[in-house]
């Protein structure tokens, strides 16, 4: 096994055991988790398949296989980010309908409250 | 009238206008008023110059901008079933010596919003020039959209029956919602007039639309104003 391949392997396994432990500890939620366990599970195929991404060049007809590569991240990063903006907006809604809850319930018991005194 | 009224006075940063313009409201005895007001999570004395005031007020514990505070008030308006709903702003650019121009405009059309114009009749505070494009702007989205004349899309000073806060309470926009809303009161086939008022300079605070900050507005308004469009369906 080539020096890459080891290193390659050792990153992409290290960061699914910290992927594996935030999920464990509840900093991470499964959902969010899904991309980044699907990059890192395509990274150790790669690490094992050397050939595998000439192969794959040839299949999506990229002359510079390195360009699969960049091609490839770029998209699945602006997916993602879609993905972080959408999760954002949920956030956003629904924060704000917690706050006008919690400003109409206020303004409720100030006044039970000062009329029961 | 017998109509209920509610004012709401949507505040952020205010202490330095609020207490002229609260002196000015409770001068106003020809109508039944209940007063509220909106702190918006101000970072100054807003909150003590409401409390000081006695009258009913809601206190956000973040920051929601315009939109999001004044949905907070249609919501108290729905849960107090109030009839009728006037949005006042803090920065006493409404005076609510105007205010009484809004419910005879109701009373006499029978409308759903009224929206008091600085444009219809050219007195008191115009505003600047460039403020005066991005108006002419909104003004040509607003027909595009709503296929009706509405000069002065973007006053915030405007009266809402008791329809109109339903669906308020209900979807109102939250980031510079004014001329939004006219979208989407006009698909659910609202009517809404529109009356010439005398407005004045803000009194105090700075304004939330400044330099980029405009271009940002007309672009999200433009993208807001298309989308609501596509989105809601006649009623």
């Amino acid at each position: 096994m080539a020096r890459i391949q080891i290193i390659a392997l050792s990153t992409s396994v290290l960061f699914l055991l910290y992927i594996s432990y935030l999920i464990v500890k509840g900093r991470l939620r499964e959902e969010y988790a899904i991309t980044w366990i699907t990059c890192t599970a395509i990274l150790i195929i790669f690490s094992f398949w050397r050939n595998g991404l000439e192969i794959m060049s040839h299949f999506f007809g990229v002359y510079e296989a390195p360009n699969l590569v960049f091609t490839g991240a770029i998209f699945a990063i602006l997916i993602y980010l879609l993905h972080l903006s959408i999760v954002n907006s949920k956030l956003h809604s629904g924060n704000k309908k917690m706050a006008q809850e919690i400003a109409l319930l206020k303004a409720r018991i100030d006044k039970l409250e000062s009329s029961a005194r | 009238m017998d109509k209920r009224i509610l004012v709401i006075i949507p505040c952020y940063n205010e202490e330095a206008s609020l207490p002229a313009l609260l002196a000015e409201m409770r001068a106003i005895s020809d109508y039944d008023i209940s007063i509220l007001a909106i702190n918006d999570c101000s970072t100054d004395n807003t909150a003590e110059v409401i409390a000081s005031a006695d009258i009913a007020s809601l206190q956000l514990p973040v920051n929601l901008g315009i939109g999001g505070a004044m949905q907070t008030g249609f919501l108290y308006a729905q849960e107090h079933h109030f009839d009728i709903a006037i949005q006042l702003d803090g920065d006493g650019q409404h005076p609510p010596s105007e205010l009484h121009k809004l419910i005879e405009q109701h009373e006499k059309t029978g409308v759903n919003v009224v929206i008091g114009s600085r444009f219809i009749a050219r007195s008191g505070f115009q505003s600047t020039w460039s403020r005066r494009l991005g108006i002419r702007y909104l003004c040509f989205l607003n027909r595009l959209f709503t296929g009706s004349n509405i000069y002065d899309s973007t006053s915030g000073f405007r009266l809402f029956d008791k329809k109109a806060i339903a669906i308020a309470a209900d979807l109102y926009p939250d980031e510079y919602p004014e001329p939004e809303s006219l979208v989407l009161f006009t698909k659910y086939r609202l009517l809404i007039s529109e009356i010439p008022v005398t407005m004045r300079e803000r009194q105090g605070g700075i304004s939330s639309i400044r330099y980029l900050a405009s271009f940002y507005y007309i672009v999200k308004v433009s993208l807001a104003m298309f989308y609501s469009f596509i989105r809601y369906t006649k009623k």
